[in-house]
């Protein structure tokens, strides 16, 4: 992958200051991202973030080895943008008469998104799906006169078997985990 | 055994074979300094700031490998910690800081001396903690311990609620630390020493580039081993100083902005770059589009993220320097380099780096000549940051590994007062130079005090030039002489300073009372403080100029341009 989006997966302990830790590390380390969402993981210590980062393989690599660097990050992955599956999902308020108000449900209806709430003036849909769907939904809406617009930002895991980020378990006897990769250290 | 938090501090501290402690106490961690006549195995030394407790333990890690602690209470005292551990944090030392923190129930709610020292700390640490829970107390310093001192080494802050250290629980100490986000690669991956045997079996000109890693790692030997063995030069940077001895053949010194134009030269002309422990900083490379444009890179380092940061690496070799080169070294053939080792010699006698001017004025270059002479390059000698610094990294010839104390990559001025403090505590026995700019010094001069009334006999050397050196000669060579806010008109008379503190001192302004002056310094039993003044107009030299390559390297001028 060249300069672009890449979307990384980090499995991180779950206690306070976790995430500005990381988002700190991101700021003064002068690295772009364009979205950031932490929630729990399967696991009740365990939180799962993913991060869409801009820039370009040698950026990534340093994202990752910041990453890795934090004592509190587990796991990272960079994915494969054709192994995943990436989500955003999105609320929109937008303005509604008697006039076009089916206009919009019909518009909702294409892009399989819910109207969630009907006012006298608005409407509000929640869609779900990937950046440019959401992207393309909201330019069809801006003619109705959008209001607010709610992002999520993006969650993202692999396709198949594959565990995004996974905690290595296998490692037993140790009295630390090592957590990276088998080959990191030589695929720098 | 139910101990109070206090007493857990304490017991955990002994555990971690913590024998001395640097801080100053206050309202927030009183209750723990009240426990410390319990544990007379632990000295505490009574700083006169705490940005002086940071330091001291900065430089008792630094000379002794083992963690310095620094203590500080809550708010101001915290905070003052700061520029330390930003120090530490850049020149991977280990520190561990136990700050006093308000009560629990009184955070975030601007209390008297309540400041977020772990929300401060946070890009100037390694890791740092806030304990809310007394049960957490053993293993969180069992682990600021560890972190601390594995890996990639650094400081680590651990900010404790003035209520825990009051509250009981069962004490118990963890006998192994469980972090599953941080494990550190020591062991090389033996395919990429492979690679790494094979470049240097086939280089014609290489080149060892020694850092703070072969140092921190205690490398000497195995330095020495890899450059004998394959007769490669080694080029020390500013931390890798004393890894390697300045005595030997093959070593060519510093390079980069200040350093010896030899050294610099032979990076641009390798063939092969073998990086130990160093991470390409701005000030060796230079403008990094034309640094080392022949050379491959074998970069051996702990921290993976150093690696590929600045430069393209052909072999990216992740673990600790001496473990790695243990293994590196039997695969590396014998070989004299004889056309490449004759060639730097001429470039050493084309580029005479270190002639000492003939020039009546007193000079710091000459200073630092006799100094490391008559110590015969065996002190422990730190400094601060600036021209004297400089010059000590040109001018001492270290002969004894590990013997070197400087902010490198902060660049913390006053460094050199606190450093030498911690120093000479680390190595009782040993003779420690503290080379001082008069700026500098001004900065963390209170640690005087301390340093008499622990009897620690560090011989202080004022470079007295009335100015910040540095930064005269950039307005100097790049600001057409405009000398803004760097003379030091007011400096106090060091000589009565240092006597009020009861500090033997003299003063030295020829050149013909140097040599007596240091032997002096050298046969007095306690501390000593020699203000020298000194010609404010010298110039670093070799320079390279910020962001050039090593083709605008300025050697010594033959007439210095005129300036006043």
């Amino acid at each position: 992958m060249a300069i672009g989006e890449h979307t990384l997966v980090a499995l991180v302990l779950h206690q306070p200051g976790v995430l500005n830790r990381i988002s700190g590390m991101f700021r003064r380390r002068g690295f772009n991202i364009s979205s950031l969402t932490v929630g729990q993981s399967e696991s009740e210590d365990l939180a799962r973030m993913t991060f869409v980062v801009q820039g370009d393989d040698a950026t990534v690599e340093q994202v990752t080895k910041q990453l890795y660097k934090l004592v509190d990050v587990v796991r990272v992955t960079d994915l494969d943008e054709d192994n995943s599956i990436v989500r955003e999902m999105a609320l929109v308020k937008v303005s509604a008469t008697n006039q076009n108000r089916s206009e919009i449900i019909q518009i909702s209806e294409i892009f399989r998104s819910k109207i969630v709430d009907v006012g006298a003036e608005t409407v509000v849909i929640e869609i779900t799906g990937d950046q440019s769907k959401i992207d393309r939904f909201i330019i069809l809406l801006q003619p109705f006169g959008i209001r607010e617009v709610m992002r999520t930002g993006a969650v993202a895991m692999s396709r198949g078997n594959a565990v995004t980020a996974q905690i290595d378990n296998n490692v037993s006897g140790a009295s630390r985990v090592n957590n990276r990769p088998k080959d990191y250290d030589q695929n720098l | 055994m139910k101990l109070t938090g206090a007493q857990m501090v304490c017991e955990s501290l002994i555990r971690e074979g913590v024998d001395t402690m640097f801080g100053i106490p206050g309202g927030a961690i009183l209750p723990l300094y009240q426990t410390f006549h319990q544990y007379p195995q632990l000295k505490h030394i009574l700083v006169r700031h705490e940005q002086g407790a940071a330091m001291a333990a900065d430089g008792y890690y630094r000379v002794t490998g083992k963690v310095g602690v620094a203590m500080a209470t809550s708010g101001p005292g915290a905070t003052n910690l700061v520029t330390g551990l930003a120090t530490a944090q850049m020149d991977s030392t280990a520190i561990v800081a136990i700050t006093g923190q308000v009560s629990r129930g009184a955070i975030g709610k601007d209390a008297f001396q309540e400041c977020d020292i772990t929300g401060v700390t946070l890009p100037v640490t390694k890791h740092n903690y806030l304990v809310m829970d007394i049960h957490d107390i053993p293993r969180v310093i069992k682990e600021a311990f560890y972190l601390a001192k594995s890996g990639r080494p650094g400081p680590v802050l651990v900010d404790i609620p003035k209520d825990l250290f009051t509250e009981e629980a069962e004490f118990i100490y963890p006998e192994t630390v469980e972090i599953p986000g941080y494990n550190p690669t020591l062991e090389g991956n033996m395919s990429q020493i492979k690679k790494a045997a094979s470049l240097i079996n086939s280089a014609k000109k290489p080149v060892i580039l020694s850092g703070h890693g072969a140092v921190l790692s205690r490398a000497f030997d195995e330095v020495k081993d890899l450059a004998e063995r394959a007769q490669i030069p080694v080029i020390t940077t500013l931390l890798g100083i004393s890894s390697f001895p300045e005595t030997h053949v093959l070593s060519l010194g510093m390079p980069g902005m200040h350093g010896v134009a030899y050294a610099s030269m032979a990076l641009d002309q390798a063939d092969l770059i073998v990086s130990l422990g160093a991470r390409f900083d701005d000030r060796v490379t230079g403008k990094l589009s034309s640094f080392a444009p022949n050379a491959k890179i074998i970069h051996i380092d702990i921290d993976p993220s150093v690696i590929g940061q600045n430069v393209r690496t052909q072999v990216p070799l992740v673990g600790d320097v001496k473990s790695v080169l243990q293994t590196l070294i039997p695969q590396v053939k014998q070989n004299n380099h004889e056309d490449w080792v004759q060639h730097i010699e001429e470039m050493r006698i084309n580029h005479p780096s270190l002639r000492l001017k003939e020039k009546d004025n007193l000079t710091q270059q000459y200073i630092i000549k006799k100094i490391s002479d008559i110590t015969q390059g065996g002190a422990v000698v730190v400094t601060g940051v600036g021209q004297h610094q400089m010059w000590t990294a040109q001018y001492y010839t270290f002969s004894q590994p590990n013997s070197w104390v400087t902010s490198g990559g902060l660049g913390t001025m006053g460094f050199e007062v606190p450093a030498a403090m911690g120093a000479q505590v680390g190595k009782p026995d040993s003779v420690v130079w503290s080379i001082c700019g008069d700026g500098g010094f001004q900065m963390t001069l209170s640690d005087l005090a301390t340093i008499v009334e622990n009897k620690l006999p560090i011989k202080f050397a004022i470079m007295n030039n009335h100015f910040l050196g540095m930064v005269r000669q950039w307005q100097h060579l790049f600001y057409e002489d405009t000398f803004t806010a760097t003379q030091y008109s007011g400096n106090p008379d060091f000589v009565k300073l240092a006597e009020a503190y009861g500090i033997h001192s003299f003063r030295v302004t020829e050149k013909s009372e140097v040599d007596n002056a240091i032997t002096d310094a050298m046969e007095h039993d306690g501390p000593v403080l020699i203000d020298f003044m000194v010609d404010p107009e010298e110039n670093v030299y070799p320079m390279i100029p910020p962001g050039e390559s090593v083709l605008e390297i300025v050697e010594e001028p033959t007439e210095e341009p005129t300036w006043r």
